[in-house]
């Protein structure tokens, strides 16, 4: 364990299991306020439950489930995450300066997920929001089929183009698209449309995150004013009238 | 053979009472089976007839490093298929017929070997078993697949003499008055419905382990499923052979204590433990917890054999009787009183075992030795399972 | 479009009894009954009965009493009433048929079939009023072997973490939407009153029940309601939910109707809005991922809680059981197809799953085959209705059970299965605040109590007379019981012998 400066502590994971991991990089966050994990090697659970104050910075490829539970606190990837970054995360941001895997921000319940790249299959799924907890996704590149499936809440940004099946089972929340979705492609009770002035301030701030975070390594996310589409659930009761009775 | 429509031990299981009766010399001092004799007749009245034994350790100093098998045979075809299997995995240094005297009241006996072996050097090894597991596991083999052979004992110097018939002629049968042991046990068997078979009398054993037991537990389907897991075959379907697998599990395998594999299956009860001290509330809860499975409930009394010496033990309830006196180096069990004072009336210290908890008596030379040795227990590698090793799908045995 | 729809109840009135007060009227949510303007009887629109029969016990002339609509069917078996009547109910919807609690469908009840023994001379019976006879368990996984320091009476490596449980009995998931929150209250009081636990089910944990959470477990379900560390860390162990009985491979569907504003609030989802729990986890596909979940759960509460996995009893629940042994998963719990719900595809209730019975037999058996039993904990659920159905589901291997209908019904619930429509009268399985205000948690808990404490009586009795003094060794003792009316395929998997035998 390197003590680079008073705040910041340099991590090296090497091939150690997830368990040993994680306690080592819980051993430096209880001593300082910024972890620096030099080389991550598929440890699942890094900064899970990460508080607020807390901060990781990860080189390498973190494994399964990075930032699961996280509770205020930020990592930020250089590299690619797996699959389920920000599990069930409750709060706080994570950035990935890569691509993603499946089911990021699965139950996603606060915060931000920023990725600059492409994101793998399922993302955003049955996001949540609840008053002033509203969480975020913003994804710079394309998104694999099942974006927002069941989608109770929060927002979505997709700069590049939706797979299949987007917004399937909507019930709740926001979808921005740069590339709005043919008219077969919008599921049943969900309603595609152009940006409505409310939703504008919303995206304005989500893109400036996206730009701050990752402009000056590619394409920036412009122009919450035009260009931009929306997606939002018809009713929050899309099954309404599934049943007898 | 009587009834040969009756059930035996492993085809159904029986319930079934009994006397019980042991002795022992601290001092390793050898002694004939004359007073162990008669301290079991004494209690004729908690038998039938249909099953007496011994266990005697120390019997055959000159072979102590070699197991050796007694094995009981209803057939000469019994006996050549156990002597082809036992060659092709012992080296055997010596086997002979186990004398016997003729003896109005013994009928239709079998006809008794004995070898004394050591496992093949090759084969052992290839194995990757220990020697134990590797001699437990033939034993197995033996009682379920030759059809008419029957290990009695497979220990190292020690061996059980049973039968069918009240102990004190069974005894005689086998002439153990001719054996100098530091240790005896003895049986008197009360079946309930069984006309008793050779292999089905008791002391049953495995490796150097003998057990002598009284009662009838009713945690015994519990116990049964709880050792089947660590690759025991509950062949004879009796408590006896249940609670020296657990003996065997937790002693030997798990390195626990003979006096703490006796504590685990007579727990001291939840109530008793919540008065305790946190840290020994804490111990007692984590073993309660772990071997859960491990606790005998119901009545008995049982006395243990090793190479240890004896452990005694009754039923947390203490629901049968067992008595303990001493003289001298001398210590003498029996299920009643008297039957200690007629081969020893000025023993001393008289006194029933309490329940639950274990009345160890060691040899002089072990108990200075395990006040040496590290207290923490370590558990042998445990013998891989059958579904770890197989090539092909187990089959399940029927229950 | 004609409805063929008919009523299933008509009500009873006795006219000489009636005093025409409207207690029923201010009573029923569902309006079976208005009242006059004129001030006679109210008018009876039997249509809208359920059979909840609360107007039946409060009314306090006893003049109500509920029957069944007395059309004939057919008379065909084949045909029956309840088989036209769903489609006409189909006909005229286009809907999924809706049910709620565990199937009322005649199939086997394998709990009836099993006999248990008592001791008769050969070993004596045990007084339970006057000898000790113990009733704890714990749950946890365990190690095969303990290592221990036998001079300084000592663990040297400490065990996981283990539930106490004083029976073996809990309560099983039942989440605040489905339930209300005074209904978990009485649930909350009551096992904290018998030293066991309860379970908040998928919803998260309303505040108000924090002050319990140290006998609640915190159920993590596919919609993943109300987790977060504070969650996880609050309750005593976590419950994985991959499946129920009453309606295996579904996932859970809350109606909007339910989604109170405190609902709304523990759950994280708006007010109003359908909560929807999808069918799997998606972050769990296969066996390897479920592992991923169990050690997520692990690392977000320090290794310091249990972590059960729930099952509904599937086909292949043997497998599926060995399978999460070896994930991580501290108890493994199955939960039967009788098992009850609050609302669930009626098809979906009816026909899919197994009896818990059959699969507890065959995931012991098989956790035993692969040497593993005595490393993790077990737990069945499904409708155990009464103290010999928990000494039967131990003697087959469970080291305790889990009920729901049996805790719901001590509190008031009769059963109608009309849950789902969110107009329990009982204040049960409704979130209206009319209706909830008359489950008083208090009152409510106390009927849970007293059954439970009634069970274990009678618990004791049962071990007792077997002669066990310890429910560790009723555990697996399948020697206990003898099967009564089974077929040979049956005493196989149930791994017991014939009544005679």
């Amino acid at each position: 364990m390197l003590v680079a400066e008073a705040k910041r502590i340099e991590v090296d994971l090497g091939l150690s299991h997830f368990k040993e991991a994680n306690e080592q990089v819980r051993a430096a966050l209880a001593q300082a306020d910024e972890v620096v994990v030099a080389s991550a090697n598929a440890q699942r659970y890094l900064g899970c439950a990460l508080a607020a104050g807390k901060r990781l910075e990860i080189h390498g490829t973190p494994g399964n489930d990075m930032g699961c539970y996280m509770d205020g606190g930020a990592i930020e990837v250089f590299g690619n995450g797996q699959d389920q970054v920000g599990n069930t995360m409750n709060g706080g941001t994570i950035v990935i300066h890569g691509r993603c895997g499946d089911a990021a921000g699965y139950g996603l319940r606060g915060g931000t997920i920023l990725v600059r790249g492409d994101c793998g299959w399922r993302a955003g799924i049955h996001m949540k929001q609840y008053e002033q907890k509203r969480p975020a996704i913003v994804i710079g590149g394309d998104a694999g089929a099942f974006l927002g499936e069941y989608m109770a809440g929060g927002a979505i940004v997709l700069g590049g183009r939706a797979g299949s099946y987007v917004a399937s089972g909507m019930h709740g929340g926001i979808i921005y698209l740069r590339h709005p979705l043919a008219a077969e492609e919008v599921p049943e009770g969900v309603v595609q449309s152009p940006l409505g002035e409310e939703d504008k301030g919303l995206l304005a701030g989500l893109l400036a995150a996206y730009n701050g975070a990752f402009g000056r390594e590619g394409p920036s996310l412009d122009g919450a004013d035009e260009g931009w589409w929306c997606l939002r659930p018809a009713s929050a009761r899309p099954y309404g009238g599934l049943y007898a009775s | 053979m009587a009834g040969r429509h009756l059930h035996r031990e492993g085809t159904i299981r029986i319930p079934s009472g009994c006397a019980i009766a042991a002795m022992m010399d601290r001092t390793g001092g050898r002694h004939d089976g004359t007073d162990i004799l008669r301290s079991i007749a004494l209690m004729r009245d908690r038998s039938n007839g249909l099953g007496g034994g011994f266990a005697a350790y120390g019997i055959y100093p000159d072979y102590a490093e070699l197991y050796a098998f007694h094995v009981m045979y209803e057939s000469r075809e019994a006996r050549a298929a156990t002597e082809a299997y036992l060659e092709h995995y012992y080296l055997s240094e010596k086997q002979e017929r186990v004398p016997t005297e003729d003896h109005p009241a013994i009928k239709n006996p079998p006809d008794v070997w004995r070898y004394f072996m050591a496992p093949h050097p090759m084969r052992l090894p290839a194995s990757g078993l220990t020697e134990a597991e590797y001699t437990m596991r033939h034993v197995f083999h033996i009682n379920s697949s030759i059809d008419g052979a029957f290990v009695a004992s497979s220990g190292k110097d020690m061996g059980v003499f049973k039968g069918v018939g009240y102990p004190e002629d069974i005894g005689e049968f086998y002439r153990i008055g001719d054996y100098g042991a530091w240790a005896w046990t003895a049986h008197g068997r009360f079946p309930t419905n069984t006309p008793g078979w050779w292999g089905g009398a008791h002391p049953f054993t495995l490796l150097n382990w003998s057990i002598v037991h009284n009662g009838e537990i009713s945690s015994y389907d519990a116990n049964r499923r709880y050792v089947e897991q660590f690759g025991y075959d509950c062949e004879l379907q009796t408590d006896t052979e249940v609670i020296t697998y657990l003996f065997d599990l937790l002693a030997r395998r798990h390195g626990l204590s003979q006096e703490m594999a006796a504590h685990i299956m007579t727990a001291p009860s939840w109530q008793a433990i919540d008065a305790m001290a946190p840290d020994q509330a804490a111990f007692e809860t984590a073993l309660r917890t772990v071997y859960s499975s491990a606790l005998v409930n119901g009545p008995f009394s049982i006395i243990l054999g090793s190479e240890e010496g004896l452990l005694a033990l009754n039923d947390r309830l203490k629901l049968r009787a067992l008595m303990a006196a001493e003289k001298g180096p001398m210590v003498y069990l029996a299920s009643e009183q008297a039957a200690i004072e007629v081969v020893c009336p000025d023993a001393e210290h008289m006194r029933s075992i309490e329940g639950g908890v274990p009345f160890v008596v060691q040899l002089d030379e072990v108990a200075r030795r395990r006040q040496r040795e590290a207290a923490e227990s370590c558990a042998v590698r445990e013998q891989p399972r059958d579904h770890e090793v197989g090539v092909r799908p187990c089959r399940r045995k029927e229950a | 479009m004609m409805d063929c729809v008919l009523p299933r109840y008509k009500v009873l009135r006795d006219a000489d009894l009636c005093s025409g007060c409207g207690l029923c009227a201010r009573t029923c949510a569902n309006g079976v009954y208005r009242l006059a303007k004129d001030g006679g009887l109210p008018s009876i629109e039997p249509a809208r009965c359920v059979n909840c029969q609360r107007c039946v016990v409060t009314c306090p002339a006893r003049a109500l009493a509920i029957v069944r609509w007395p059309q004939a069917g057919t008379g065909s078996a084949n045909w029956t009433l309840e088989a036209m009547q769903d489609i006409a109910k189909q006909a005229q919807t286009g809907g999924v048929l809706l049910a709620s609690m565990g199937t009322p469908s005649p199939y086997p009840i394998y709990w009836d079939h099993l006999l248990l023994n008592a001791s008769q001379v050969t070993n004596p019976s045990i007084d339970p009023l006057r000898e000790p006879m113990e009733t704890r368990v714990f749950l946890g996984s365990s190690p095969e072997a303990l290592k221990v320091n036998e001079r300084q009476q000592q663990v040297v490596e400490p065990l996981p973490p283990q539930l106490k449980l004083d029976m073996p009995i809990m309560f099983s998931a039942m989440s605040f939407g489905s339930i209300s929150l005074n209904a978990q209250k009485a649930l909350a009081l009551a096992a904290r009153e018998l030293g066991t636990f309860f379970n908040v089910g998928e919803g998260g944990m309303h505040r108000d029940l924090e002050p319990f959470a140290d006998c609640a477990f915190a159920q993590v379900a596919s919609g993943r309601f109300g987790v977060d560390p504070h969650y996880l860390n609050t309750a005593a162990a976590i419950e994985v939910k991959i499946g129920q009985g009453a309606k295996p491979g579904i996932g859970g569907h809350l109606p909007g109707e339910k989604t109170s504003a405190e609902v709304s609030r523990t759950r994280m989802i708006p007010e109003g809005s359908d909560a929807i729990s999808p069918a799997p986890h998606h972050d769990i596909y296969s066996i390897e991922d479920l592992r991923q979940l169990v050690f997520s759960i692990k690392e977000a509460t320090g290794y310091r809680k249990p972590v059960a996995v729930k099952i509904a009893a599937v086909h292949n629940a043997a497998a599926i059981a060995s399978g999460m042994a070896r994930t991580g998963a501290d108890i493994i719990v199955v939960d039967g197809f009788r098992g009850g719900t609050g609302a669930a595809p009626k098809r979906i209730r009816d026909a899919v799953g197994i009896p818990v019975e059959l699969a507890l037999a065959a995931i012991d058996q098989r956790l035993r085959d692969e040497g593993i039993r005595s490393t993790v904990s077990l737990v069945a659920s499904g409708s155990v209705r009464n103290s010999a159905d928990v000494v039967r589901a131990i003697a087959l291997g469970a080291d305790a059970v889990s009920i729901g209908s049996a805790a719901l019904i001590a509190m008031g619930c009769h059963q109608c299965g009309d849950c789902s429509s969110g107009r329990c009268n009982w204040g049960i399985a409704t979130q209206r605040p009319a209706l909830t205000e008359r489950l008083d948690p208090q009152a409510a808990a106390e009927r849970v109590v007293n059954l439970l404490r009634a069970w274990t009586c009678e618990l004791q009795e049962m071990m007792g007379g077997m002669g066990i003094n310890a429910v560790d060794s009723l555990r697996g003792n399948r020697l206990m019981l003898r099967g009564v009316g089974l077929n040979e395929k049956e005493l196989e998997i149930l791994g017991v012998k014939h009544a005679g035998e």
